[in-house]
Parts: C-alpha cells; structure tokens; sequence
C-alpha cells in the first residue's frame, strides 16, 4: 500500500528547525504566511522585511528575497520597495515594540498612504528578544522586566490595540486580529492571512494581521499556561475579529 | 539640452538626479532646500518617477532603503536636523552595502538653530555621522554647474562602491542663481545582481547589516575598509590653482571657496603669490594633494563657516613644520574678501615656523 503524504513544509519555508523557543508562536505564524505565499503562488515575487526583534531571523526560514529593516521603519522599507517594484508583493513582519512602539509613525502613515502592502503583527505583549520589557501592548497588571510591580495605567499608560485603531484609516482595505492558541483559531487565522494578501494581489490598498502570540520564556509560563493567559486575559484586552474587510470592487 | 540656462542650486541639483536616471524621491520639507521636493512634486511624474512626502526624514531615509535595495537609484534631501534623524538610516544602509543619495542643503546649527547658510556639518558628514565604523562618500559643490555635474557623479560614485553618498552644500548654493550648461553624459545604468526584485529563476537573497557568527561582524567591518581605503586611493576630487614659488597656499570648500577665490584675485593684483586647493570630495580627503602642496608652499590658510572642521583633515593632512592658520566664521554670515585678503597678507609677514591658530572672521 502506497503512503500519501497529508503534512508537509510549506515549500517556502526551508527545511531548518527554528530557534523560537518551545511554545513560542512565531514559528505558527511563519507557517501561516508560507502556506499562504505557497497557496497564490507568489513565492518567486515576494519580497519579506522583518523588523527588529525575535522575527528578525526570518530570512533564515523564509526562502524568498528577505531585506532587513532598521527597528520599526520596515513600513518604510517596505514602501521604498513597493514604488519600485508595484508588481512584487511586499510585506512586513513587526513586533510589538517594533510595531506599536518605536515605529508607530510609520505604520500609521504607510497604512494611511494606502500602501499596496501587507504588515503581519505580531503581539506578544513583551518585547521578546531583549528579555521581555514591557511593550505597548503589555497588559495591565502583568508584570515585566520594566514593570517588575505589573503595568499601571496610572504611569505606564493602557494596552494599545493595533487592529482596531489602524482599521478606521481611509487606506486600509483589510485589519483583523487573529490568535493562534488552539486549531480552530490557527484556521481562522489562516483565512484573516490568505485575504490579507489577496488583497494586495488584487491591489486593494493596506492590509493588516494581527497576531496573538505566546512569549513562554518572558511570560515565565508554560507553553499550556501560556495557552491559558491568552484564552483568558488577552483576549479580554484584545478582542478577535475582521475590523475592516473592503469588498471585492 | 546643452544650450546655456540660469537656474537655482536646488533646481539644478534636482535635474541632475534625472539626469543620472534617478526616478525616487522620498522627502520631508525644511528650509532651506524645499525648492528641491518642490520642485520634483511637480517634474518626477513627468518623467515617470515617484515622489512621496515621507511623515519624517527618519521615514524618508528608510524608503530610500527600501527602495536602493530593490535596485533603484532614489535620493531624498533635507537639512541640518532632518539630516541627523536619518544618522541610524544611513548606518543601516552602509552596512547593508545600499548606494543612494542624501542631499545636505545644510543650515546653522546646532539644534533648530536658523536657516543661514553654515559649513557646520562638516564632521557629521564626513566621519560617518551613524554609529559603526563606515564613512559616506560626500561631495561639495561650489557653483550651480556642480550641482548638477556632481550630483551625477555621487550617483554614480554610490552605485560603483555600493555606499550612501552625500552631496554637502548650503543654503547659499541652493538658493542661487547662476547660468550652467546641461550636459548629461551617456547614462549607463549599472547591472545590480544584488538587488532583491524576487527570487524568479534563482537563489533567494538577502540584504542586512546584521551578522552575529563569531568574527563574523569583524571581517564584514575590514571588508567595508578595504571599500574605503580604495576610495581614498582612486576617487579624490580636488580643484588646484597653484603659481610658482607660493607665499600663501587657501584651502576651502563649497560656497565658502568663492569668497576665497575673490580674495585670491585680490591678492594676486597685489603681487601676493597665492595657491588654492579646494577639496571637492570631502570624504574621501584630498589628504595627498594638501601634503604635496603644503610642503611646496609652507604657509597655509584655510578658510570655513564653521569654527573649525575641515581645518582637522588640514592639518592631518600638512606637511610637517607648515604654518597653519584658520579663518573662521560659523556661518550666518560669510567671511567677505577683504578679510580673508587682510589674513593673507598676515600670514605672509610671519615668520616660518609650527603655528596652528585660529582667527575669527
Ligand atoms: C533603535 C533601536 N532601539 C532598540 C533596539 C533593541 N531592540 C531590539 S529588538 C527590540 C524589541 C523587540 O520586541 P518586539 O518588537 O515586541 O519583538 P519580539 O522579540 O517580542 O517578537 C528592541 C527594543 C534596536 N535594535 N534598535
Ligand atoms: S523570547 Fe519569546 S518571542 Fe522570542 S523566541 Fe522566545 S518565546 Fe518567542
Ligand atoms: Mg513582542
């Protein structure tokens, strides 16, 4: 009896074990976009930028052309390559400090502009790769390296939703937050991921996914506890759903 | 197109980048150079570019990253403070090895300061500005015509070496006018195997500066000085105009060098026997060209709108035992021809010997 294979790399992934560390999401959402790119086919014309952070090994993974950004300027980056190549699909891959913080301006602005491009966010709710300081996505009460009593909104401010404060911009054809914690939500974010590039491909304006990932290593839990904290209090911080889906015209 | 016009620095600096096939700009309004965004708003969709008004030079910088690193030739331009949020931009862009082009019409500073024409960003732009251990290639003009010529050059300087170039000039040289022959040469656009434009029909690439291997970083910081140390070798700029048996040797770059060149007639129809060198690349610096010179003449007077700059490549520069002198302003107002005359003839009474002093104009 011949054996089919069912499971399989996505063939724009390599074949390399990845550094995250167990139970960390990057690795899902690294899937999420191959089999995506794989799925239209745009391996041989996509061009990724990570910004600076766990995700900033992408290249590693990832087998496509990979240019790397300063931290938060990769919707910058990003743009430059867009007006230059309008028919190379472009997308970025930010963090949460990259993202909400250091480069708030310019996503706000690349999403603003319209840009024909597609950022992929991901919220951890730390800032993973320089040993989990607080981001701006931190939620209240938990503690962190620079938040050592819990985050206080008296001093240190509130939770930022990406999603839902991008998705009101004239720009922006597509926003959603996704989560990546259980299969039913892994399949969900496969959609939000294969129509954040659809759109791009049909050259539709900005397109944005949001993410949210497990840091077990900052969060100081275990993968299932992690699992537990995101179904539990993150989701109460960031709701899951489509805040902007243009339609087809 | 090679009859002869009258236009601005700026302009012409921004015809010079079409020139040079350039089709990107990426920028974010400050006086004194808003005749150049202005100006490319309204002549780069004529000629099928694209011109974007960034959110902020440190935007501005990085889409002239992204763009460079898809192959194109792309520019921005700005001034003093814009200038300096895009320092970690053009770290990143040297070490990814991206060629581009950052125009520096520069004001006085520091700080907001004011809009005055100042040659005070001398040393950020010549000693690298970003942190690492890079330098930009950074060319001066000192005449419209070379804000054209040489804008055509830092492109092709930019290409050849894979390194950011600056064009350093001031508010003075953009604002202008004066008349200039536009005499493209032949564009020869360069093959860029390095760009990423998709990975169809071969290997994935990747452009970054960030290598963490064990020696990895070092090897990759003696290759980018192998890079310099050829630039120093094969593309110094310099602008000589030497007599026999000298008394007094200016040095001076950009606007600045035209004052000088005022002062020198002045002093030659006095039979003061006077040489002059201009640096036209500051980086790499005419470091031979001063030596040889300076040895010739033995006295030499540099002069600048900053408190001192240059004057540091000078006297690096001089032949051991000169007599050097400075002639400074800070820029705000220009030194004016009398002055620098009556420093000449200063100079020319000294007696030989070590003297490095400093003279405010
Ligand atoms: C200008 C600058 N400031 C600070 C840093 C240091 N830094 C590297 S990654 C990072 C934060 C990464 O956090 P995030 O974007 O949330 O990514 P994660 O690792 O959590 O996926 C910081 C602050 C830097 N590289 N550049
Ligand atoms: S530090 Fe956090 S974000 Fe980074 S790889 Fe580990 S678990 Fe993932
Ligand atoms: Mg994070």
């Amino acid at each position: 009896m011949a054996l089919t294979k069912v499971f399989t790399r996505p063939d724009s992934l390599r074949d390399i074990n990845f550094h995250f560390c167990p139970g960390c999401h990057h690795g899902t959402a690294h899937r999420l976009i191959c089999e995506a790119i794989d799925y239209y086919g745009i391996r041989e014309r996509t061009i990724g930028i990570p910004g600076v952070g766990c995700g900033v090994f992408l290249y590693n993974y990832f087998d496509l052309d990979v240019c790397e950004a300063p931290h938060g300027r990769a919707p910058a980056v990003a743009t430059g390559f867009k007006r230059v190549l309008p028919q190379n699909i472009i997308f970025t891959y930010q963090g949460d400090g990259d993202l909400g913080s250091i480069g708030m301006s310019e996503v706000i602005h690349t999403a603003n502009r319209g840009e024909n491009i597609t950022v992929f966010f991901i919220n951890n709710s730390v800032y993973g790769m320089t040993g989990g300081q607080m981001a701006p996505t931190t939620l209240l009460g938990q503690r962190t390296t620079t938040t050592p009593y819990g985050r206080d909104f008296r001093t240190e401010g509130y939770p930022i939703r990406m999603a839902e404060m991008l998705a009101p911009l004239e720009g922006v054809a597509f926003a959603a937050r996704v989560s990546l914690h259980t299969p039913t939500q892994v399949k969900k974010a496969r959609k939000a991921v294969l129509r954040a590039l659809d759109i791009q491909i049909k050259n539709m304006g900005f397109s944005f996914v949001e993410f949210l990932c497990a840091c077990p290593t900052n969060w100081g839990l275990s993968p299932r506890q992690c699992i537990e904290k995101i179904d539990g209090e993150m989701l109460q911080s960031f709701p899951l759903g489509t805040y902007k889906n243009r339609q087809d015209s | 197109m090679s009859e002869r016009q009258i236009l601005k620095g700026c302009v012409a600096l921004a015809e010079g980048a079409i020139a040079a096939g350039y089709r990107f700009y990426f920028g974010y309004p400050i006086t004194p150079q808003n005749d150049i965004p202005e100006y490319l708003s309204a002549r780069l969709p004529q000629v099928g570019g694209v011109f974007i008004q960034a959110e902020s030079e440190v935007a501005s910088i990085n889409m002239l990253l992204g763009a460079a690193a898809a192959g194109a030739r792309a520019m921005t331009s700005s001034s003093g403070p814009g200038i300096s949020l895009m320092q970690e931009g053009l770290s990143y862009m040297a070490g990814s090895e991206l060629p581009g082009l950052v125009v520096n019409i520069t004001r006085i500073g520091p700080g907001l300061g004011g809009i005055a024409a100042s040659q005070g960003d001398y040393r950020q732009a010549t000693r690298g500005g970003g942190h690492g251990d890079y330098h930009l290639i950074v060319l001066a003009p000192n005449s419209v015509q070379e804000m054209y010529d040489l804008t055509i050059k830092a492109f092709y300087l930019a290409d050849k070496y894979r390194n950011p170039a600056m064009i350093l000039a001031d508010a003075i040289l953009g604002q202008m006018k004066e008349p200039i022959f536009l005499n493209p040469p032949p564009l020869v656009l360069p093959e860029k195997p390095w760009a990423l434009t998709g990975a169809r029909g071969k290997k994935a690439q990747l452009i970054k500066s960030l290598y963490l291997a064990d020696g990895e970083m070092e090897q990759h910081n003696w290759h980018l000085y192998e890079k310099y140390r050829r630039l120093e070798r094969e593309e110094v700029l310099v602008e000589t105009d030497l007599q026999e048996k000298m008394d007094v040797l200016l040095v001076s770059f950009g606007s600045c060098s035209r004052m000088v060149q005022s002062a020198l007639d002045l002093a030659r129809s006095r039979g003061i026997r006077v040489g002059f060198l201009r640096p036209i690349s500051l980086y790499p610096f005419p470091q031979q060209a001063v030596r040889e010179v300076s040895r010739e003449v033995g006295k030499v007077l540099v002069v600048e709108m900053n408190t001192g700059q240059m004057w540091d490549d000078v006297r690096l520069s001089l032949y051991p035992g000169c007599r050097a002198r400075l002639l400074a302003r800070p820029g705000g107002g220009i030194p004016a021809p009398g002055q620098i005359l009556a420093e000449i003839e200063n100079l020319v009474k000294a007696g030989d010997g070590i003297d490095e002093s400093v003279h405010q104009a």
